[in-house]
């Protein structure tokens, strides 16, 4: 059926029978061509010819496929959805609009720069907001689960290049990664094709090391969790910070600006990325919608564009990201309209077609707005630099997206259509929260043998081994690193960054700390409450540094199954509904986010399996004074310990739970009111410099995290369980030491510095509860006034410190 | 002389220039980032800079080996760099910067320029950053230790660090004309295996310099402790208060000034 109107090689296809096709060809043409457009959205595309008169271009088609892709629409959170839990039903008309976007209207924080619009969320930063913060997460699944190395390094790729193109661009100073794989120490029947978790886990690490340390960008923010969950789907979520001067956070498009295109060579790699991000993996061959990453190419053009920026050289810029230049020239075009000529694309392979020219993702190629009078200039700085540039057409007032080749109409569509044209269609979605009996098991172990398997559980383990191999010290900036303590070995809660690279001015001590909240187990229980659980622990980490949280704000990222189940998209929508809420509640707005949808895979048996529902919230605030920073190293005996927050008998979800195979339980909640109160407290209590050490109690509870402050400090702890604050009597020691209720901190207050600290807190839930002490023992005090538990911690933290991947 | 220029040689994959500048001009010195392309087209002389840094990186994404594509270039465009050397003008190559002092035969000295040593991959198999106890030879004349206590603590980056040397007596000869500036210890000081070896280099070197003292070549990181809050263990304040990064930079400007 494809028609060729020209002789040459390369030319353009007609699919000169589109418009007569009935319903279940233009399915299969779809299906074919990977296009993932459903039924309703080809038939608007046909009629959208038919009304023109006209067939379509392969070409056009392929532009509309990835403009109206879930991975660049977000078709999900932006339909309507009739949602439904027992007899209530609620019609949400756009669900990122309703949770997310509004919670960040309604927090009004003149501080954020740009929200959602731009490729990364920006706030203010610095002293008299001289400067500013992008900051982009983004998740990379699909390609992992089939090539981990070369996805994780076009991952990281791709968030850099998302904050080379924040505003007129960014230099970044951070990257983060998180890895959600299976446990690489359980035998697990996977079908033919799927990579063992080992593989997989050594092959995403191996991406973002080698990509991450060759662009001399720091890797300091991680995260590792495990669960079977995510065998067939492993999750990665790859994020950058960059620095800004606050005069280039706004572009423009004028038209008559030339469109050019700077980095590397368009070549095979990578076609229907964007598309292929919504298509389960069935173990086909999808090796071409991989792309390949090269960290030199992307340094150099890093280098050439910020130098560009500089000069004030070029109004607009945009990451060639899913969809290449397709996707990137018609979001830079918007309403404008451009007029392109494609052959003046520069080619590393010499068989493509026009279209795949079009839709090609490889790897490092940003598209930039220049006005003609600079393009010299512009060329040469990239020139210099050894990357190569190319002017390949213009934007031009037509709102119409027109591309030739060699004189012919590749493409001609009006950008109404492509922007507006795609079919809205209500989905369905269905909460039933689940029935989990909880089970009354009483464990036999002892607290000795309790405190070592949440130790050395994978979750919650050393990462030593992992950080290690990340450059996280490049540029000069890590004065918080992400291992603490005196033998540089302790797990601290986040890293503190120093911009001076980005800056150039070391007089200036603003720095910056990202923390994360990520929490899958609670969300099989209530998926509401883990937006707020991951809200929360996101704070809370940075808090534990000293980052000023009223002046935080949070990135989504969620990663569900496939959104057709209305089960899969009601939860969904119930995390959506606690991320508002917890925005709301904390003051803390959402600056960018991502979804990543369709997660599931066909096990062993040939049973679709899809990915626990994961949420992970990412906070960034400043650290006015870096010189103030906390960490969470015990500082030496005789300080007073107190904790923040009070402690609930709610362990669902927690560690202790797993550990001694109970099940169900009540998920904690957060008490918004109580929390900020104590929050706030807690950091004018660090920036007067009146808290020595900051640990906040997470997965393990309090006897975990004292344990670790005690160890990375090397000394000992005595803490007595009557003086813990309790939400309701607690008569359970147990409970006392391993519930997760979040919101609480442990903090090492000096006795010189004692009735200051008791001053600042006052008013807030911040109760004295032990002493630290010289001896390298955790000694617990229990509820009857007996000593509950004394040990030494040398085999805790050889325990804590076992090999995760041999 | 008031204010010395130091040039900070920039190649593709170079990635530390900026914090070793910003050090520099800290230390009221006039530091310039210069990419080797300025040395092709013969826009620069290296002869009108006092100092001459070759900064941490991944020149050329250290493909063939590290360091060795950015050596074959210097050796090529910036052939003022020995007698940079023999003036006694101070040279400092900072671990990408010192594999390519070491592949472009400057380091270990020989008066022919040839290659006698190389890096090899890390005994643990991968990149590693951390930070090292480092032990500064006394014996060694170079100018960049004036005022340094004998033990440091310096960081560390990168996954071939493993000097390797043509044969033993070499490292004979490195010994007995003083050229080994430091080693790798434990915290005790005790010439030690990994961990303390951060990568297995023979004899536990971690910088070398050449006879004069004036070309110093070293893995760890002066650029990355030049304020005391770079330290791991800033926080608890059991360090010294001296940012001793700094402190060898420092003694490269305060050479110059005289």
């Amino acid at each position: 059926m494809t028609e060729k109107i020209e002789n040459s090689t390369f030319s353009v296809q007609v699919l000169s029978d589109f418009n007569s096709l009935g319903v279940k060809e233009l399915k299969n043409l779809s299906a074919q061509n990977l296009w993932s457009l459903n039924e309703k959205e080809i038939l608007a595309v046909q009629m959208y010819f038919r009304s023109l008169k006209r067939n379509p271009t392969r070409a056009e088609i392929e532009t509309v496929a990835q403009s109206w892709s879930e991975h660049c629409r977000h078709k999900t959170f932006k339909s309507p959805i009739r949602y439904q839990e027992g007899s209530r039903t609620v019609l949400i008309k756009n669900l990122f609009e309703e949770t997310i976007a509004r919670a960040t209207r309604q927090t009004k924080k003149p501080w954020c720069l740009s929200v959602f619009k731009d490729n990364a969320g920006i706030i203010s930063f610095g002293n008299k907001g001289k400067w500013a913060l992008a900051f982009k997460v983004e998740t990379h699944n699909h390609p992992c689960a089939i090539e981990p190395k070369g996805g994780a390094e076009t991952g990281l790729g791709g968030v850099i290049r998302d904050v080379l193109a924040a505003g007129l661009g960014a230099k970044p100073v951070l990257s983060t990664d998180i890895f959600c794989v299976a446990p690489p120490d359980k035998k697990l029947s996977l079908p033919s094709k799927a990579l063992s978790p080992e593989r997989i886990l050594r092959g995403l690490i191996a991406g973002v090391r080698d990509y991450g340390n060759r662009m001399g960008i720091p890797t300091a923010a991680g995260g590792l969790y495990f669960d079977e969950g995510y065998a067939l789907n492993p999750l990665v979520f790859v994020g950058s910070v960059g620095v800004l001067p606050a005069t280039a956070v706004k572009k423009e498009i004028r038209p008559g600006d030339l469109i050019v295109v700077a980095g590397g060579l368009t070549g095979k790699d990578g076609l229907h990325g964007a598309t292929f991000s919504s298509a389960n993996l069935n173990g086909e061959d999808h090796s071409t919608a991989v792309q390949i990453g090269h960290p030199l190419n992307e340094k150099r053009v890093m280098e050439a564009l910020l130098a560009a920026r500089d000069q004030k050289l070029y109004r607009s810029v945009t990451d060639c990201g899913a969809g290449g230049l397709s996707s990137a020239v018609t979001e830079m075009a918007d309403i404008v309209g451009a007029r392109l000529h494609l052959e003046k694309e520069i080619l590393k392979a010499s068989d493509m077609e026009p279209w795949e020219i079009w839709v090609s993702e490889s790897q490092e190629r940003m598209v930039f707005a220049v006005p003609p009078s600079n393009l010299k200039a512009f060329e040469k700085i990239f020139a210099d630099e050894g990357v190569k540039t190319r002017m390949i057409g213009e934007f031009v007032k037509t709102g119409r997206i027109e591309v030739l080749w060699n004189g012919q109409t590749l493409i001609n569509l009006s950008l109404k259509f492509l922007n507006n044209g795609i079919p809205v269609e209500e989905k369905k979605a269905v909460y039933i929260s689940p029935k989990i009996a909880e089970s009354r098991v009483f464990p036999k172990k002892s607290l000795s043998e309790q405190l070592r398997d949440i130790l050395s559980h994978l979750n919650v383990c050393s990462r030593e081994w992992l950080i290690r191999q990340y450059d996280h010290e490049v540029q000069g900036g890590t004065v918080i690193k992400p291992l603490q303590g005196t033998r540089h070995d302790g797990p601290g809660d986040a890293s503190v960054i120093w911009p001076q690279a980005a800056t150039k001015d070391i007089s200036d001590l603003f720095g910056f700390a990202v923390g994360h909240g990520l929490n899958p187990s609670s969300g099989k229980i209530d998926p509401y409450q883990m937006a707020w659980l991951c809200a929360d622990e996101a704070l809370r980490n940075i808090l534990c540094v000293g980052a000023d949280i009223s002046r935080a704000a949070f990135l989504d990222n969620f990663c569900w199954g496939n959104p057709e189940n209305p089960q899969v998209l009601g939860s969904l929508v119930k995390a959506a509904w606690g991320c508002r809420d917890a925005s709301l509640g904390f003051q803390v707005p959402f600056i960018s986010g991502k979804d990543s949808l369709y997660n599931e895979s066909k096990d062993a048996s040939g049973k679709m399996v899809s990915v626990p529902g994961t949420l992970l919230i990412s906070a960034i605030a400043p650290v006015p004074n870096i010189e103030k920073a906390v960490t969470m190293d015990m500082k030496g005996p005789g300080n007073s310990l107190y904790i923040v927050g009070q402690t609930g008998e709610e362990m669902g979800g927690s560690l202790y739970n797993e550990l001694n195979g109970i099940a169900g339980g009540v998920v904690p909640r957060v008490d918004v009111r109580c929390v900020r109160r104590n929050f706030a407290a807690v950091y004018q209590a660090m920036s007067k410099g009146l808290v020595a050490s900051a640990h906040d109690l997470s997965e393990g509870g309090l006897l975990a995290a004292i344990t670790e402050m005690a160890f990375s400090g090397e000394f000992g702890a005595m803490i007595d369980l009557d003086a813990v604050p309790k939400q309701k009597p607690i008569y359970s020691s147990e409970v006392l030491l391993f519930s997760e209720t979040p919101s609480r901190i442990l903090l090492e207050v000096k006795p010189e510095h004692e009735a200051a600290f008791v001053k600042c807190v006052k008013g807030s839930c911040v109760k004295r509860v032990g002493t630290s002490i010289a001896n390298p023992i955790i000694k617990i005090i229990g509820l009857d006034g007996l000593v509950l538990f004394e040990e030494s911690t040398a085999p805790f933290k050889a325990a804590w410190q076992r090999t995760v991947l041999p | 002389m008031k204010s010395p220029k130091v040039l900070i040689l920039s190649a593709p994959g170079t990635n530390c220039a900026i914090e070793t500048s910003n050090a520099f001009a800290e230390l009221g010195a006039r530091p310039d980032i210069v990419p080797l392309r300025l040395f092709k087209e013969k826009r620069v002389r290296l002869l009108d800079y006092d100092i001459f840094i070759l900064p941490g990186g991944f020149s050329y994404g250290d493909e063939v080996s590290a360091g060795k594509i950015l050596a074959a270039q210097v050796k090529l465009h910036i052939t003022d760099i020995k007698n940079f050397i023999r003036m006694g003008r101070p040279v400092i190559g900072i671990c990408n910067g010192f594999q390519v002092l070491v592949k472009a035969g400057i380091l270990p000295f020989s008066p022919s320029c040839e290659q006698s040593a190389s890096f090899v991959a890390n005994d643990s198999g991968r990149f590693e950053d951390r930070w090292v106890h480092l032990r500064i030879n006394t014996q060694n004349p170079s100018l960049f230790f004036k005022g340094l206590p004998e033990m440091i603590e310096l960081p560390v980056a990168h996954g071939e660090g493993k000097l390797v040397l043509r044969s033993p007596k070499q490292l004979e000869d490195l010994k007995r004309n003083r050229s080994i500036a430091m080693q790798y210890v434990s915290d005790d000081g005790k010439i030690a295996p990994y961990p303390a070896n951060p990568n297995g280099s023979v004899f536990n070197i971690a910088a070398l310099t050449n006879p004069d003292g004036n070309c110093l070549g070293m893995m760890p990181h002066p650029e990355r402790y030049t304020k005391i809050h770079h330290h791991p263990n800033w926080t608890r304040q059991t360090f010294q208060k001296q940012a001793f990064g700094m402190a060898i930079l420092k003694n490269a400007v305060d050479y110059c000034r005289g």
